[in-house]
């Protein structure tokens, strides 16, 4: 007896659970393996000889690793705070005023997004050496060059995210306001930012992970002394790929995804419907 | 105390959007204190442009608005003593019920333990109290509206402006909020100036109504009034349904108006009002008669008899509305009239039905005469 589906219901149809099995497959099995991998009790990643800890331990005690992963979260995190300021400006800036060659700034904006990472890695290089960008900075202010690599590649995406939000704004709102005595600050401050709060934090969220794990740009902008975490990660990989290096990437991986997770939360239908 | 000065003056108050469109056009108009006013018009023809220009959201290309005595043409919206019920309420979502009522005091500088009290009262006058921490997205569209309403009578406005109160509600819940509205206007006594393009929402609520087309005010007056003595066949036609027979003026005799129709070959009678009628017109004037379909009688065919404003003519078909019946009668020349029959008059006489020949008479007085 042949099966009856409706019209839209591939998911009920082998063909299609097999496609979607091995797409899953082929996204997540490297993934888990690499986690897996990192609880392994053996100096190889190629045979499974036990369960341990022990590599998160030596991943833990490795001064050099722990450093650059410190490095990398307080680049996220000013990232992030600046990020977020410029991008939401940027946004509310699009939204509100009407001014010649609008266009021009609104396509400019979404550029950094387009442009390959390797070329805006390349031609931030090039000018933090035009501008003979010191480099012999102390702490933290030496990872300045690659915070700001940093901002100019992720504000567009928080501009992105706050537009999108923006989008549904109900203009009664503001005049309401306006009606019942608020002036433009009050309108800004009372009316607007909480409206957009979810597509800021969304926003901010996606700024700290791009940063997080920026590899490309940041290893053209880093300088001889200041090494983040994944380009660390790189170089231990260059001499041998250790279970060490399996346990750091996990954790990684562990600190992305929570913070994905909670990005898209904000951002989800449901949720903005709530707001709204 | 009644003041005699107008609480809103409108003076020549013209608005462009850009060269093509100019949604208002020399407008002028008086608004007395504690008036019921209704601004109404079909879609496009100005009337939510110049209520925002009331409420400061846009600014007059000409003219000057008086509120009071004061002139607020350029004032901001958060600068002037009036306020708002927008059409989609406006009601902030993420503050409760009672922070939506308190912000006006709030941004006003009125410290929290002042507002509460305020905030109360207002609630309570919308029936709305029990509600005060509730989200407005635990609210149906009827208490949002109420929300809004309290929000901006909470300010006491000089002025209280309403964007299609209405509309967003159902049948029932709609009359409900007329009557509503009517007994908040007398309870706090101020000015309501509403937006409507539903005639029957203008005329039960409203103590005057600005008819306007196209940007222009045509016809102010009591609701009555602008029924009764319509002064164009835009108002005739957009306020309640009527008939119109085209003609030219043939005789005038003191107020009482012959008409040639156009089409037929009879004589139309028309009393003019000598309250509402400077003048009579002129004969060989061309002019529309008109009559509203409540005020004419189907009859039989010996009615006619050469009476004046009895046309002869064939029921083409009749459409049951509940309280009455309307019947659609082709007289000569394919004119199709209609007549609103009573129900109990239509089932307690002779039965009546399409293809009768009947005849269709209303008194002189039951006539108006349009000539524009």
């Amino acid at each position: 007896m042949a099966r009856c589906y409706g019209p839209l219901d591939y998911a009920r149809r082998l063909w299609m659970q097999a496609v979607i099995g091995l797409t899953l497959l082929f996204l997540y099995a490297p993934i888990v393996t690499l986690m897996a991998f990192s609880f392994n009790d053996s100096r190889r990643n190629i045979v499974w000889r036990g369960f341990t800890t022990d590599w998160f331990v030596r991943a833990w005690n490795n001064q050099e690793l722990l450093a650059a992963f410190a490095n990398s979260l307080f680049i996220a995190a000013a990232t992030t705070v600046i990020a977020t300021v410029i991008g939401t400006m940027m946004a509310i800036g699009l939204w509100r005023f009407r001014f010649p060659g609008k266009a021009m700034v609104e396509g400019a904006t979404a550029l950094p997004i387009v442009i390959p990472e390797i070329c805006m890695g390349v031609a931030m290089m090039v000018f933090f050496a035009r501008v003979n960008w010191p480099t012999d900075l102390p702490w933290p202010l030496s990872l300045s060059a690659i915070t700001i690599a940093h901002v100019a590649f992720s504000f567009p995406f928080v501009t992105l995210v706050v537009r999108a939000r923006m989008a549904g704004f109900d203009r009664s709102h503001e005049e309401a306001a306006r009606d019942l005595g608020a002036g433009e600050r009050q309108v800004f401050f009372d009316i607007l930012l909480p409206y957009l709060k979810p597509g800021i934090v969304a926003g901010a969220l996606l700024a700290f992970t791009l940063s997080l794990d920026d590899f490309v740009i940041t290893f053209f902008t880093s300088g001889p002394e200041t090494v983040t975490f994944p380009v660390k990660v790189y170089s231990m990989v260059r001499f041998s790929v250790t279970p060490e290096v399996n346990a750091a990437s996990t954790v990684l991986i562990v600190i992305t995804a929570a913070v994905t997770v909670l990005a898209m939360t904000l951002q989800s239908p449901s949720r903005q419907a709530e707001e709204a | 105390m009644a003041s005699d000065r107008p609480i809103i003056q409108v003076r020549s108050v013209t608005k462009r959007f850009g060269a093509a469109v100019t949604a208002v056009d020399d407008v002028s108009l008086d608004i007395d204190s504690n008036e019921f006013f209704a601004l109404l018009g079909p879609s496009g023809c100005g009337k939510t442009t110049l209520l925002r220009m009331l409420a400061g959201f846009e600014v007059p290309t000409a003219g000057a608005i008086l509120l009071d005595g004061q002139d607020i043409t350029g004032a901001p919206p958060n600068k002037r003593p009036v306020n708002m019920v927008f059409q989609s309420y406006a009601v902030f979502p993420h503050m409760t019920v009672g922070e939506n009522v308190a912000y006006g005091l709030r941004v006003g500088g009125m410290p929290r333990r002042q507002t509460g009290p305020l905030v109360r009262e207002a609630l309570d006058m919308v029936k709305l109290s029990h509600l005060v921490d509730r989200r407005p997205d635990q609210l149906s569209g009827g208490q949002r509206q109420r929300v809004a309403l309290a929000r901006a009578l909470v300010k006491h406005p000089k002025v209280l402006l309403l964007d299609e109160p209405l509309s967003a509600l159902d049948r029932k819940l709609r009359e409900e909020m007329q009557l509503e509205l009517v007994r908040l206007r007398r309870e706090v006594g101020i000015t309501f100036v509403f937006v409507t393009h539903d005639q029957e929402e203008a005329m039960s609520m409203s103590s005057r109504i600005g008819v306007m087309d196209a940007g222009r005010i045509v016809q102010i007056g009591a609701p009555n009034e602008i029924y009764e003595h319509p002064r164009t066949r835009f108002v005739a036609d957009f306020i309640g349904s009527i008939n119109l027979i085209e003609g030219h003026v043939s005789a005038v005799d003191g107020h009482r108006v012959t008409l040639e129709p156009t089409a037929a070959g009879i004589r139309l009678t028309a009393d003019e009002d000598p309250v509402t009628v400077a003048a009579p017109p002129a004969v060989g004037r061309h002019a529309w008669l008109g009559v509203r379909p409540e005020k004419l009688t189907v009859a039989g065919r010996d009615a006619a008899n050469g009476k004046d404003n009895s046309l002869a003519g064939r029921v083409l078909e009749i459409a049951y509305r509940g309280e009455s019946s309307m019947v659609h009668v082709e007289i000569a020349g394919g004119t199709v009239m209609r007549a609103a029959l009573p129900n109990e008059r239509r089932f307690g006489g002779p039965a009546l039905s399409s293809g009768d020949e009947v005849c269709v008479t209303w008194a002189p007085a039951s006539s108006i005469l349009l000539t524009s």
